[in-house]
């Protein structure tokens, strides 16, 4: 199985007609991920990629007409916290947010905003999930993994395809990778994830990729130490980032208050987890 | 993005925070000029963006207008922490009574905003933190619901805020959490709020960190960015949209996303090298963009080897291949690079690249190792 998303997720693009959107539908439509509409405001009542997907204007119309209840957001950074409240006001149960740059204070708001609904956000900054052989939400590319039973959570997108491929060539496959962002803010953070992976019957151990910035991965050590039988493996990138200095992510910086990568390391050591110096060792150290 | 002490208080000030009489001069003249309108009694205050200014000698009480064009000439001539001083800050001199600490700012693990507020002002609110944790008062704020004063009145209890004040505190602290909304701050903090001898509460020192994210929505905010806090070769880089951060190694790196680039550094840090920088050439960059950032990378002397390491997902190899192999025509390059390009198109990258003298990788523990050794052979 799957953690989150299966072959049945009906997903939701909002922002498909725009550049991105339209070439990660068309990706995602590859993997044959079960994509029953667009979202793109005063363009409804058109079709993209060749008739394919019907797009709407609002995305209450379109869960009204295709019952999605998933949606992806491809939306600018000025208009994503709008896109987050709009798919929780109609009722999407799973929001995935690819978008880079979302404003922290706007975030905050989103976050409070949804302890009042039933709908999870995953993101944003992130790459999004992937259930391998099931379906295919955001930008992971599809062909550098396989079905298996390896759970991945990360911060990071690229350095999650780097241990997914190093995951392949040593033929371990994933059930779920999920990328929750490198944002300070984000929809879901690493417990809630371990949590369901704990109680997936498909997954047997879980690959766990950090880096420097906040204590998540901290707390997440906390929660593996008590509730979690399936073994994990980490990697915590940042081991030579200066502090002070934002290193790309939005999240990504030491502060006064730590955030070190040594620290983050030497507490999931001691929370007896196995953390890999690089990221092609990770798959030796899977049982 | 920080801003200065003088940049804040003019923002403070639009929002009724009280701030001293004060103004900016970049001579020394200009200084004893303000000091002698402002009657003698002045603090002269190196602005750059660094902290612990006043450690360093860059803020000085002048009894005398003389006195202050002495010291403006010493401060303007300074170097804190690696930045040249260019402005001060004249500011009427205070007698204080009593001073504070009062801060607005993002709080990852609770995810809120939170007012912090202690009776330890003038001091860095860390080291109380740590010293004296009981002294510090904490509210986490609704971002929703925004700041209330029944918050407020509760900050200036613990803070020991004598009563007579409390209303005024009230209308500052309102102040300052518009300015935290308004200019999308990370942190918006005065430290010291102090009472002066007339009982009047003022902000003394003034703090403004803004949401990189956030700045679309605040060109005119944006425009406020020192240039001089920044190494050249960043400024250049955020130009093309690349991430560039020197790191002082002498392999440089150019990697395709934040967290891959930190873990490449990592690495070669592992196996006995070091970085020269940290660069990200984002999702999808095209040839263009991998040429300039393989000149800046090159604009480093202190580079003796450098690693590419590309996972192809948006990011196409066979454009990154087409921007080295530019890059490659339009300077000479005797400097070994090592490429590693996996993911989409990695087969056209490849090929592009067969003809030419680069050093390939499959691996990325490969491709380090290779920077690492030719590196060294360099150097020797």
């Amino acid at each position: 199985m799957s953690i989150l998303a299966h072959q049945n997720t009906k997903l939701l693009v909002q922002g498909i007609t725009g550049k991105e959107g339209l070439f990660h539908t068309q990706q995602m439509l590859q993997y044959k991920t079960n994509i029953v509409a667009g979202v793109s405001p005063s363009k409804g009542g058109e079709w993209v990629l060749e008739g394919k997907v019907p797009v709407f204007d609002s995305v209450k119309s379109a869960v009204e007409m295709t019952g999605a209840d998933a949606s992806v957001i491809f939306v600018p950074a000025r208009h994503c916290a709008d896109a987050i409240y709009e798919a929780a006001d109609s009722g999407i149960p799973l929001v995935i947010c690819i978008t880079e740059g979302v404003p922290v204070q706007d975030m905050m708001r989103v976050k409070r905003f949804l302890e009042q609904k039933k709908t999870r956000v995953i993101g944003p900054n992130c790459p999004g999930i992937l259930s391998p052989g099931q379906t295919k939400i955001g930008i992971i590319p599809g062909n550098i993994t396989f079905p298996g039973n390896v759970g991945v959570i990360s911060k990071s997108g690229t350095l999650t395809y780097e241990v997914l491929y190093a995951l392949k060539l040593a033929n371990r496959g994933v059930s779920t990778c999920i990328g929750i962002g490198g944002d300070p803010i984000k929809g879901t953070g690493y417990i809630d994830l371990l949590e369901m992976f704990e109680a997936d019957a498909k997954t047997d151990q879980i690959v766990l990729i950090g880096e420097i910035g906040g204590n998540e991965e901290e707390a997440a050590a906390e929660y593996i130490s008590r509730y979690m039988t399936k073994p994990v493996v980490a990697f915590i990138a940042g081991v030579t980032a200066p502090p002070g200095k934002r290193m790309g992510h939005a999240g990504a910086i030491i502060d006064g208050r730590g955030g070190t990568a040594l620290e983050k390391i030497e507490t999931l050591e001691a929370s007896g987890i196995r953390v890999a110096q690089h990221p092609e060792q990770i798959p030796s150290l899977l049982a | 993005m920080k801003l200065h002490e003088y940049q804040s208080k003019q923002i403070f000030a639009r929002y009724g925070i009280p701030i001293p009489k004060g103004r900016i001069a970049g001579t020394s003249s200009e200084v004893k000029q303000i000091a002698e309108e402002f009657g003698g009694s002045v603090v002269v205050k190196s602005q750059v963006l660094v902290g612990g200014r006043g450690k360093a000698g860059g803020i000085r009480l002048a009894k005398t207008a003389d006195a202050a064009q002495e010291i403006a000439t010493t401060i303007l001539g300074m170097e804190i922490k690696g930045l040249p001083v260019r402005k001060v800050l004249v500011d009427e001199a205070v007698s204080i009574t009593k001073e504070f600490y009062i801060g607005i700012v993002n709080d990852r693990a609770h995810q809120t905003p939170v007012l912090i507020g202690s009776g330890a002002g003038g001091m860095e609110i860390e080291e109380v933190a740590q010293k004296n944790p009981e002294k510090i008062v904490r509210i986490d704020i609704d971002p929703l619901l925004g700041l209330r004063d029944y918050q407020l009145r509760d900050a200036a209890i613990g803070m020991d805020l004598p009563r007579p004040l409390w209303k005024n505190f009230i209308e500052i602290i309102q102040g300052l959490w518009r300015v935290y909304v308004d200019c999308d701050a990370t942190l918006a903090e005065i430290n010291p709020l102090v009472i002066s001898a007339e009982n009047h509460l003022v902000a003394l020192d003034a703090k403004i960190i803004l949401d990189d994210n956030a700045l679309f929505r605040h060109p005119d905010l944006g425009d406020l960015r020192d240039m001089d806090a920044e190494e050249p070769s960043e400024i250049e880089a955020r130009k093309f949209g690349l991430t560039y951060i020197k790191m002082g190694g002498n392999i440089g790196c150019m990697v395709n996303g934040a967290g891959l680039a930190m873990a490449t550094m990592d690495i070669l840090s592992l196996f006995g090298g070091k970085a020269a920088n940290f660069l990200d050439i984002g999702g999808g960059a095209n040839a263009e963009k991998v040429t300039a950032a393989l000149k800046i990378i090159l604009s480093d002397p202190k580079v003796t080897s450098i690693l590419i390491n590309i996972f192809g997902g948006i990011t196409r190899c066979d454009e990154v291949a087409k921007g080295i192999l530019a890059a490659a025509n339009e300077m000479k390059i005797n400097i070994p690079i090592v490429v590693r390009l996996v993911g989409t198109n990695q087969e056209e990258g490849k090929r592009l690249l067969e003809a030419s003298n680069f050093t390939s990788a499959e691996t990325l523990a490969q491709a380090a190792q290779l920077a690492v050794d030719l590196a060294r052979e360099k150097q020797l």
